[in-house]
């Protein structure tokens, strides 16, 4: 019965070894990535067996080579413990791209911190540099423009939308104007309204 | 010319079902009924008339043949040989025994020695077997067969008939105007100069409109479109799609580049997919590596490189088997900031550092989505749901709620909340299928095929999401998709597998699976077990609709109080209550996906975690598999903590969904159901233990066996939970089973889930996302509940007894000022063109926004469009005098093939049409003439009073 099991397990071992070998080179992209030899490991976890504590072994190895025979060095048991010994070990092989981790971590908090800084920008100075540039008034005019709401005026911004613009910045300004009025009306229906997302 | 091929015609049914376009532009089986005359009169004319000119052959084009057998087929009889012999082929082709009937039919041709028509017979045969449609049955593709030909035949025909030197379109015109004439006084034009003449009279006008209609044949932009919070009609998106790709394949014949230009656009399909997937599995990528650093970064940092969450940090290093947590690489914050992590003010450092830290999280993303995208926050579902179904949320799906979304969702997640990144990641993965519409024209202009990619990005995130690519498909079927033809489904298919292969390749978690809390075991469970797993079963569903209730209750509160006026400030009270119950419980300051992976897990000899401190015993000989123990006081120590983690997180979650932060719900109640069911399997393994000389566990748990498997319990508890709050059951068992890799547990989770669903049916009907969607009062016609009440279409539409009657345009007496008045005067989205007030007879329906946008265009463009100017939807527009304004000519946006139903029409009939078709509104006739209408939102607002609810509560129309 032990033997049995034992047998079915290393098929499966080997079965799993099959398709993750084939994986490997399919994602070959992962490996241009540049991989370092840091990136592999073979970790075996041995419980305590008579009257040797539980001990983890931890070895850069190759897949096929990710059993306890090659990673668990020095042997603590004599001879004819070993079989006994190494059928209670379990050893993993697994990998991970470091550099992977890093780029990722990093660009998520490029955008983070971006992200960010925009609000700062948009909550903070945004305000007070208009309030020098053009006054007050502009900003009251610009809150008379949202509470438009006739029929026609629609018309006017989606045929607007396909005219052409002079220049980038025009463009630009207009996009984020477009973008500010559009925010505040998701901000109106979601938090003062209740009639989405609640 | 053009009226020899008319003379008989009645010429109602001619207008309404060969130039209404009926049937290119609406569902094939629906015109049938009106198909058959038309068709019948076609060929009269054709045949009896003109014979000797057409049935010469000058050209024979195929389009025009299979009328022939159409006609002779209702049984005109005018005609000896074919009347006996297409009844027969058309009979045998009904019930789609074609190669029967094409033996058949040389032999029959014979004795009329007409070799003729058997040849034509033959033909139309072939035609039509190569334009076999699949989906109406072989009655329905009959009678589709049949008004596509008449399609083509109309086209071939006007091709034929372009000698006299005028364009396709022109001929087009004269004869759709010459037709509303005769339909005026019921008296046909004699013949094509008549024709002709009328758009010699109508002089500058009509040169000056049939420009126009040139220069509108390229829609206006905005035009076919929907305004915000509007739902889609989806008839007419399907029509327009079909409309398209006809004109591409009969364009493809033409050139090498149109060819090319039909290739790709079928490709453009897949390749969609593709991206899809790509994107979708890249995004689940940096969110679960982001959510893993940042969840590991509130109890401390990696010295080796900060971007290294706990385990990667100590992947090198050499642990020690009784400590295999600690490596040097990685300090906690007492650690770093006191030089030593033992003793009291250690502990409470560590503390406050955590609740800080979480703080912050929730604190960032709560201001992100308030900043940002307020649409970003909630689970999603509820949302994709209705907009699956044909609503429109502008925004909802762009590209700023894609990137707070993503962002907020890793801040969310690490932040310790009671939440998971599943629904929301369905969410992501259909903005990335939005936004990669916009490169494909196909999808772009077209909402009903956007949502087929919405369907099946849908599947691609659950796909990512669990690591479970069929089940992400069976997810879109069973739960968000509202129409989900075959396609679609091989498509999802598609995108579930890149989107996979792409996070696979990516490796989130260093595990080489797509998820955190995979597990394998293979042990053997017994029958006897399914009571236990029965009472699992019981136990979520029970969970199940006291989340929903408890959780509506709240929402509702929310939505309705002042408690919804302060979301960062709830944010942050939820996130400090939470971070401060979960820190001192060791099951609830790890991660929500770590406590579940480990309650999956199936103690080995190996494991450290306390849940596995039974009473070992290591000098055995045996190896992996180990008999069943008593527990250590290790697992008495978890039991507690779990109950009380367990408390905590069936309260807390009610509180935290829901709130303004980008939450999911899978991960919450999984772990629900998985602590209980952990709980619930410790205790039967002891009681196996303890009593393996009851007689129930004599069979199967002798001493020294390994019978109870508590990781199994855990599982199963899981799927009972979240099928009793989602209320799926195909789908979620087939994601957990793969989530497991054992096929072996289907059996248990399939009894789980169908118990956990019929005990939260029996409390409240609806799952969490059906209650969200109309506690919002969002559209959604639901597909899944029958209407069962004796009303009528009159009982449901508008204009009711007492109100004023329906306001219509007039097909050719309004002035612009009139139409202006009107729309600026009601609110509605559309209006039904009549012939005239007094008879009522209907011609289209126009949308409001499509005659907003083409009146305000015509003023500023089209030299004489004033006030006073006449708006014409007809073909042709009566004769004005000289002095008066040019003509508005507005045919090309009027919807000619409006829905009707007459007004004893029962509503289950009404309610069905409207579910199938997707329809957004339907017209309403008595005696043919014009009575109301019955838009979606009545339906619906008539579908909550008929059950009781308070009808206002839909929102939006």
């Amino acid at each position: 019965m032990k033997v049995g099991r034992v047998r079915l397990d290393i098929r499966k071992k080997a079965f799993s070894v099959g398709v993750v070998g084939h994986w490997h080179s399919l994602a070959g992209f992962q490996a241009s990535l540049g991989r370092n030899s840091e990136d592999v490991r073979c970790k075996c976890i041995c419980p305590p067996y008579k009257d040797h504590s539980g001990h983890i072994y931890n070895k850069n190895v190759s897949q096929k080579d990710c059993d306890c025979l090659h990673v668990v060095e020095p042997m603590p048991v004599p001879g004819p413990d070993v079989e006994a010994y190494c059928l209670r070990c379990e050893c993993k092989y697994e990998e991970r791209s470091s550099v992977t981790i890093k780029v990722t971590i990093i660009i998520y908090l490029s955008i983070l911190g971006l992200l960010l800084l925009y609000m700062v920008y948009l909550t903070l100075v945004e305000p007070i540099l208009k309030r020098r540039l053009f006054g007050h008034s502009q900003l009251i005019q610009s809150d008379e423009d949202i509470g438009d709401q006739q029929p026609f005026a629609n018309a006017h911004d989606v045929l607007a939308r396909s005219r052409s613009r002079a220049n980038v910045l025009n463009k630009v300004e207009y996009a984020q104007q477009r973008w500010k009025l559009q925010v505040q009306e998701q901000r109106k229906s979601v938090f003062d309204r209740h009639v989405v997302l609640s | 010319m053009l009226w020899e091929f008319f003379p008989c015609c009645d010429w109602e049914t001619l207008k309404a079902v060969c130039w209404k376009g009926c049937c290119e532009r609406g569902v094939p089986e629906l015109c049938s009924a009106s198909a058959i005359p038309a068709a019948r009169c076609h060929w009269d004319g054709w045949y009896s008339g003109t014979e000797g000119a057409h049935l010469g052959g000058t050209q024979p084009g195929a389009g025009r043949k299979p009328w022939n057998a159409a006609g002779v087929w209702v049984g005109d009889g005018s005609e000896a040989p074919s009347g006996f012999l297409l009844p027969a082929l058309a009979l045998s082709h009904c019930l789609g025994t074609l190669p029967a009937s094409a033996l058949l039919l040389p032999f029959l041709s014979l004795p009329w020695g007409a070799p003729g028509w058997s040849r034509r017979a033959q033909e139309v045969y072939g035609s039509s077997w190569r334009r076999r449609m699949v989906s109406h049955g072989p009655w329905g593709h009959w009678l589709s067969w049949g008004l596509e030909a008449l399609a083509m035949d109309q086209k071939g025909f006007r091709r034929g008939s372009s000698q006299s030197g005028t364009s396709d379109e022109d001929m087009l015109e004269i004869a759709g105007a010459s037709m509303e004439f005769s339909m005026a006084d019921d008296d046909p034009p004699l013949d094509r100069e008549m024709g002709a003449g009328f758009s010699s009279y109508n002089g500058g006008g009509m040169n000056g409109t049939s420009t126009m209609m040139d220069f509108l044949e390229e829609p206006l932009p905005g035009v076919g479109t929907y305004e915000d919070f509007n739902t889609i009609d989806w008839v007419r998106e399907k029509s327009r799609d079909r409309d398209r790709h006809r004109e591409i394949t009969n364009r493809s014949k033409e050139s090498t580049w149109a060819l090319l230009h039909s290739v790709s656009d079928a490709f453009s399909g897949w390749l969609l997919m593709l991206l899809i997937g790509l994107l979708a599995g890249s995004l689940a990528g940096l969110i679960d590596i982001s959510a893993h650093w940042m969840t590991d970064l509130k109890e401390g940092v990696c010295l080796a490189g900060f971007w290294f969450n706990h385990e990667h940090c100590c992947w090198k290093s050499n642990t020690t088997f009784t400590d295999r947590d600690k490596c040097p690489e990685w300090k906690s914050w007492s650690q770093l900031i006191l030089g030593h992590g033992e003793g009291a003010f250690a502990y409470i450092l560590n503390y406050f550092m955590y609740v800080i830290w979480a703080l912050m999280f929730s604190l960032l993303a709560v201001l992100l989505v308030k900043g940002f995208a307020p649409y970003a926050c909630g689970s999603g579902i509820p949302e994709i749901k209705t907009i699956l179904s044909g609503f429109i949320i502008r925004g909802y799906l762009g590209k700023w709620t894609l990137v707070i979304k993503t962002i907020t969702l890793v801040l969310a997640v690490s932040s310790g909340l009671s939440l998971g990144k599943e629904g929301p990641l369905v969410h992501v993965a259909c903005c990335c299928g939005n936004i990669l519409c916009h490169l494909f024209t196909k999808y772009r202009k077209n909402e009903a095929k956007r949502r087929e990619v919405l369907s099946a990005a849908a599947a691609a995130g659950v796909s990512v999401a669990f690591g479970a690519p069929i089940g992400g498909v069976l997810f879109s079927l069973e739960e968000v998709s509202y129409y989900f033809p075959l396609k679609t489904l091989w498509r999802s298919f598609f995108a579930a597998l890149v989107a996979a292969f792409t996070l696979r390749s990516i490796n989130p978690f260093g595990n080489s699976r797509l998820v955190l809390f995979y597990v394998e075991f293979h042990m053997p469970w017994h029958l006897l077990e399914l009571v236990p797993f029965i009472l699992l079963g019981i136990f979520g569903g029970l969970w199940g609709a006291f989340f929903i209730r408890s959780n509506i209750a709240w929402c509702r509160r929310r939505k309705t109080t002042r408690l919804g006026k302060y979301p960062v400030l709830e944010v942050i009270v939820v996130t400090a209550i939470t971070a401060i119950l979960a820190f001192p419980n060791e099951y609830t300051r790890m991660s929500t996906s770590e406590l579940i992976s480990e309650l999956f897990n199936d103690c080995g000899i190996l494991d450290s975690s306390k849940l596995c401190e039974y009473v070992n015993d290591f000098n055995s000989t045996k190896g992996d598999d180990l008999p069943d123990r008593a527990a250590g006081p290790g697992v008495y120590t978890a039991m507690w903590q779990l109950a009380l983690a367990l408390i905590m997180k069936v309260f807390i979650t009610i509180f935290t969904f829901g709130m303004k932060v980008p939450s999911g719900l899978f991960i919450p109640s999984m772990a629900v159901g998985a602590i209980a069911g952990r709980l619930l399997g410790v205790a039967v393994e002891q009681l196996a233990f303890y009593h393996h000389d009851w007689a129930i566990f004599s069979g199967w748990c002798s001493p020294g066996a390994d019978c109870i498997t508590p990781g199994l319990y855990a599982m199963v508890g899981a799927a009972a939970c979240l099928g009793g709050v989602t209320r799926m059951t195909v789908s979620l068992v087939v994601i957990m089973f793969e989530l497991t890799g054992g096929l072996e547990y289907i059996v248990p989770l399939m009894a789980a889930a169908m118990t956990s669903k019929w005990v939260a049916d029996a409390i409240g009907r609806e799952g969490i996302y059906d209650a969200h969607i109309r506690l919002n009062g969002y559209p959604f016609l639901e597909a899944k509940e029958e209407f069962s009440h004796k009303t009528r279409a009159m009982d449901v539409m508008r204009p009711r007894k007492s109100d004023p009657p329906l306001t219509v345009i007039t097909q050719d007496t309004m002035t612009v000022e009139d139409v202006e008045t009107i729309v600026t005067s009601t609110t509605y989205s559309g209006y039904p063109v009549v012939v005239s007030r007094t008879s009522q007879r209907l011609v289209g329906f126009v949308l409001r926004r499509d005659l907003i946008i083409s009146i305000e265009n015509a003023r500023k463009k089209q030299d004489g469009i004033v006030s006073t100017s006449i708006i014409c939807f007809t073909d042709y527009c009566p004769p004005l005098p000289p002095s008066s304004p040019s003509v508005l000519k507005l045919r090309s946006i009027l919807d000619l093939s409006p829905f009707t139903v007459t007004d004893e029409t029962p509503m289950e009939i009404v309610v069905d049409i409207f579910r199938k078709l997707g329809l957004r509104q339907c017209l309403v006739t008595h005696n043919g003439k014009l009575l109301g209408i019955i838009t979606k939102k009545d339906v619906l607002k008539h579908i909550a009073q008929m059950a009781n609810q308070d009808p206002d509560s839909i929102l939006f129309n």
